[in-house]
């Protein structure tokens, strides 16, 4: 109880240089989108459990999961935005490298690719709706709605980051020295990819 | 003006599009005060003020809600409420109580004593935190305006589907809405808070010294961490159901209600942990100090909230028992239920070992801790029989359920957040709350809780079913409700008494940096404490840091005084300063850094991250966006999400320090940068 600390007298702890004066040595903006992905993971656990438990509890007679999907199409689309982490990651190592017109090459690729991504999803879910498939019609159409349009409004705001991101490196205000911001960003989107992992096995490839 | 950190765009003033509304409403600095100094505040000690006292105003509306249900049922065959009002106020007092009472008043307390626990200055995201209290506000006045716009939420608290899929008008929708918004203010401060404890410690501060409430709290802010996203869930399908006809819980078309329980519960029940286990670490912290001795098994105490937390999550599903869930499913939540009780147990024995042979001063904070200690046992004991699958079917929606969630609820959160309410009292206003209108208080609260809940016992066990707006004469149920009835009256008289206190006391004399003789950090500086909390940031080097830096102990092992004015190397910052000038409070800084050249000793020119309005506008497009969701006017939720998306904008731009604001000197230990990217 009565422990004594052998550190320094000084009442600031010696800080290594280039990392930040806390607990942990890591930035607090790091550790918020920690447990923000964290949390995160229970949001999408929940769509996903709710989708896999109506999956088949849909009327029969109605629209079921193989009359619509196109399973090459949407593996594709779903190369597309795993190739996307590749590229994130290719525009963290040239942010720290200094190299900031390779940093926007990178950070806007992955911005078309997360849009190719999304509007590869318009037209998959356009394709559903004419096909007689909606919010209403059944269990299966409310569930996969909504959990793929929570998914694709994540990537959405994924791309809106990277998007600023890339208009504050044109404006120069992404110096090196924020790189960790390129990198938070990566975080997310890395994140969105690997849950898109899940929801395309779940979803188009478990029968 | 010097500013640390030189990559800072200067280049901001010219404001780019986006930024243009800053033209308009310039930013604020330290400068700004009087009630734009409040609404733009990024302090964590004022957030955690108006956390508190917006909290407190809703506990009134509450507990006016909970008095016109208790005069409807005072009697049998009542006519005073109608069956559909009956219904909206009942669920609105569950609902306010809940998220709008007990959870914001937590995350008060939490938010401004967390960071002075700690030993930091601010906490980790200022305007986040910010965000968090303009949110929670938001919520709980949009919920409320459902009372003027053709009648509040009536599917009760936990809002069942189908019935609440399936109840006309925007009543439910409210509600839906309403918690959704509330979500977020939980979730941007859990995240805000857990950071602050995991990264912002002072040096020394490690994590088996940190105060037991921190503790507490910070499990508190993981449970909510994750369950609050459950709940967004489940309000989504919902609020799906009904704005787009979504058949989530449409039975017609072969969905099953019973996720909305599943997914319910599996927030409502760690739910139930956040809202207690602040209050434990209140208790905890009361006890020893009025005891005159350390927290009994402080390691236990930790491991055992941690254990409430894990477990917290297993035991959802004795909610459902009466659902048939299957008889293995059933066995396992009645042993998972009957067995979080043992973390329990362990806390209350602690407890009581912690007074155990101490010298105990009866001060109001310990008669609250004392008083939650006995309430909390006896709501937990009654929660064990929920455990047992028998009498658990038997008690289901009866009053008797009613009777075990107050007895948590009110006996245990409510008395543990007054404890704390008149224990930290003099660190936020400089003054004491008068001990004799104290013990009133508190006797009048004890009788009255307990002529109130008592009752429902009985009551539930006669078979009173709950939520029922009225009961004909004759079964037995009529004395039992008079005398609960007269209860509820009787705690009103006793709030009545601690509005009086804090209004009576508000001249009254100063209460001194260390009114209590305490053991934690928050009682080294000044009360209230000045913007920066610490001059210098403290060196932590045991558990009770502050005891330890008054206290030593002699050959038989009793605390006996230090020599104040010696042998306290880091207490040189930290020295008491003269209360008229803790007066002056959080304007002190800012009047100081005006001059911006002096190396006085009293006043330090610490670095403070600028207010901002950029939460308050984020916070105001929120009940913009519901209302056009609610009525389908799709222009409105445009105008609303377009708004917030402007706004975080506008912030993501906004550097954490203004550049015109005030001027830096000397360490620069708690000027973090907030925020890079707009985050979702």
């Amino acid at each position: 109880m009565t422990d004594t600390i052998t550190a320094s007298s000084g009442s600031h702890a010696e800080v290594e240089p280039g990392h930040p004066p806390t607990a942990t040595g890591l930035t607090n903006e790091k550790v918020g989108m920690w447990a923000f992905l964290a949390s995160e993971c229970l949001l999408f656990g929940a769509l996903i459990s709710t989708y896999l438990l109506f999956k088949g509890q849909s009327k029969p007679g109605t629209i079921r999961p193989k009359d619509v999907f196109d399973i090459p199409y949407t593996s594709v689309s779903s190369f597309v935005l795993l190739m996307s982490s590749l590229t994130m990651v290719l525009a963290l190592a040239a942010i720290q490298r200094g190299d900031h017109r390779r940093t926007r090459i990178w950070i806007l690729t992955t911005a078309l690719l997360g849009a190719s991504f999304v509007a590869g999803q318009c037209y998959e879910f356009t394709t559903f709706v004419r096909a007689g498939m909606n919010l209403r019609v059944n269990l299966f159409g409310s569930s996969f709605f909504v959990l793929t349009g929570f998914h694709g409004a994540h990537v959405t705001i994924g791309v809106l980051m990277l998007l600023s991101l890339y208009s504050m490196s044109l404006k120069g205000k992404l110096p090196e020295s924020k790189a960790e911001t390129v990198e938070l960003v990566g975080l997310y989107w890395h994140f969105v990819d690997i849950v898109w992992i899940v929801i395309f096995t779940v979803v188009y490839l478990i029968p | 003006m010097a500013i640390v950190t030189p990559q800072r765009p200067e280049a901001l003033a010219p404001a780019p599009p986006l930024n243009a509304p800053v033209r308009f409403l310039r930013r604020p600095t330290g400068y700004t005060k009087g009630i734009w100094g409040w609404m733009t505040t990024v302090d964590h000690k004022k957030i955690g003020i108006m956390y508190t006292a917006t909290a407190f105003f809703f506990f009134l509306v509450g507990g006016v809600e909970a008095l016109l249900l208790r005069i409807q049922l005072g009697s049998p065959d009542n006519t005073f409420l109608r069956a559909d009002t009956y219904n909206q106020i009942f669920t609105m007092h569950g609902t306010t109580m809940i998220f709008l009472v007990i959870m914001p008043l937590s995350a008060g307390l939490a938010n401004y004593l967390l960071p002075i626990m700690i030993g930091a200055r601010d906490v980790a995201f200022p305007r986040l935190n910010a965000l968090g209290y303009w949110v929670f506000l938001a919520g709980g006045l949009f919920l409320y305006s459902s009372f003027l716009l053709g009648g509040a939420p009536n599917g009760g608290w936990f809002g069942y589907v189908p019935l609440t899929r399936n109840l006309p008008g925007h009543n439910i929708d409210f509600w839906v809405f309403g918690l959704q918004i509330l979500g977020i203010a939980s979730l941007t401060g859990a995240i805000n808070l857990i950071v602050t404890v995991v990264n912002m410690r002072a040096p020394g501060m490690s994590l088996m010294r940190m105060p037991i409430f921190v503790w507490m709290s910070l499990v508190a802010q993981f449970l909510l961490l994750f369950a609050i996203p459950v709940i967004t869930v489940a309000l989504f399908l919902l609020g799906f159901d009904r704005l787009f006809s979504t058949n989530f819980f449409n039975v017609a078309a072969g969905s099953d209600p019973l996720l909305w329980q599943h997914l319910f519960w599996l927030f409502g029940h760690p739910e139930v942990y956040i809202l207690i286990l602040p209050a434990m670490g209140i208790v905890s912290e009361v006890l020893p100090v009025f005891s005159r001795k350390p927290l009994f098994g402080y390691q236990v105490m930790v491991f055992s909230g941690i254990a409430i937390g894990f477990m917290g999550w297993g035991v959802w599903a004795h909610h459902m028992f009466a659902t048939g869930l299957g008889p293995v499913a059933v066995s396992a939540f009645s042993a998972s239920t009957m067995f979080i009780a043992v973390p329990t147990g362990v806390k209350i024995f602690n407890w009581i070992a912690t007074m155990w042979k101490g010298k105990i001063t009866f001060s109001t904070p310990l008669l609250f801790a004392v008083g939650f200690v006995a309430m909390f046992t006896i709501g937990g004991l009654s929660g064990v029989t929920h455990g047992v699958v028998p009498a658990d079917t038997q008690q289901t929606d009866t009053y008797y359920i009613v009777a075990h969630f107050h007895y948590v609820l009110f006996g245990g959160s409510m008395f543990g957040l007054f404890s704390g309410a008149y224990y930290w009292y003099p660190k936020f206003t400089g003054k004491l709350l008068n001990e004799t209108l104290g013990k009133i208080h508190f006797w009048l609260m004890l009788i009255g809780f307990n002529m109130t809940f008592g009752p429902f016992h009985i009551l539930g066990l006669q078979g009173m079913p709950r939520r029922i707006y009225t009961y004909p004469a004759g079964r037995g149920w009529d004395f039992w409700n008079m005398i609960s009835t007269i209860g509820s009256f009787v705690i009103a008289a006793s709030i009545l008494t601690f509005i009086i206190n804090v209004i009576r006391t508000r001249k009254g004399p100063n209460a001194g940096p260390d009114p209590w003789d305490a053991r934690t950090l928050e009682w080294t500086i000044p009360s209230p404490p000045p913007e920066y909390n610490f001059k210098e940031v403290p060196l932590v080097t045991s558990r009770d840091e502050f005891w330890h830096r008054k206290y030593t102990e002699d050959d038989q092992g009793r605390a006996v005084r230090r020599d104040t004015t010696e042998d306290q190397p880091v207490m040189a910052g930290t020295e008491v300063e003269p209360s008229t000038e803790a007066h002056e409070g959080p304007d002190h800084l800012s009047a100081d850094a005006g001059h911006g050249e002096g190396e006085d000793e009293h006043e330090p020119h610490i670095h403070m991250p600028s207010p901002s309005y950029w939460p308050l506008m984020v916070a105001l497009g929120m009940p913009i966006l519901c209302y056009g969701m609610i009525y389908k006017t799709w222009v409105v939720a445009i105008l609303g999400g377009l708004w917030i998306f402007t706004s975080i904008y506008s912030w993501a731009l906004e550097p954490a320090t203004a550049p015109e604001d005030t001027p830096v000197h000397g360490p620069d230990t708690a000027g973090q940068e907030v925020e890079a990217v707009p985050t979702p």
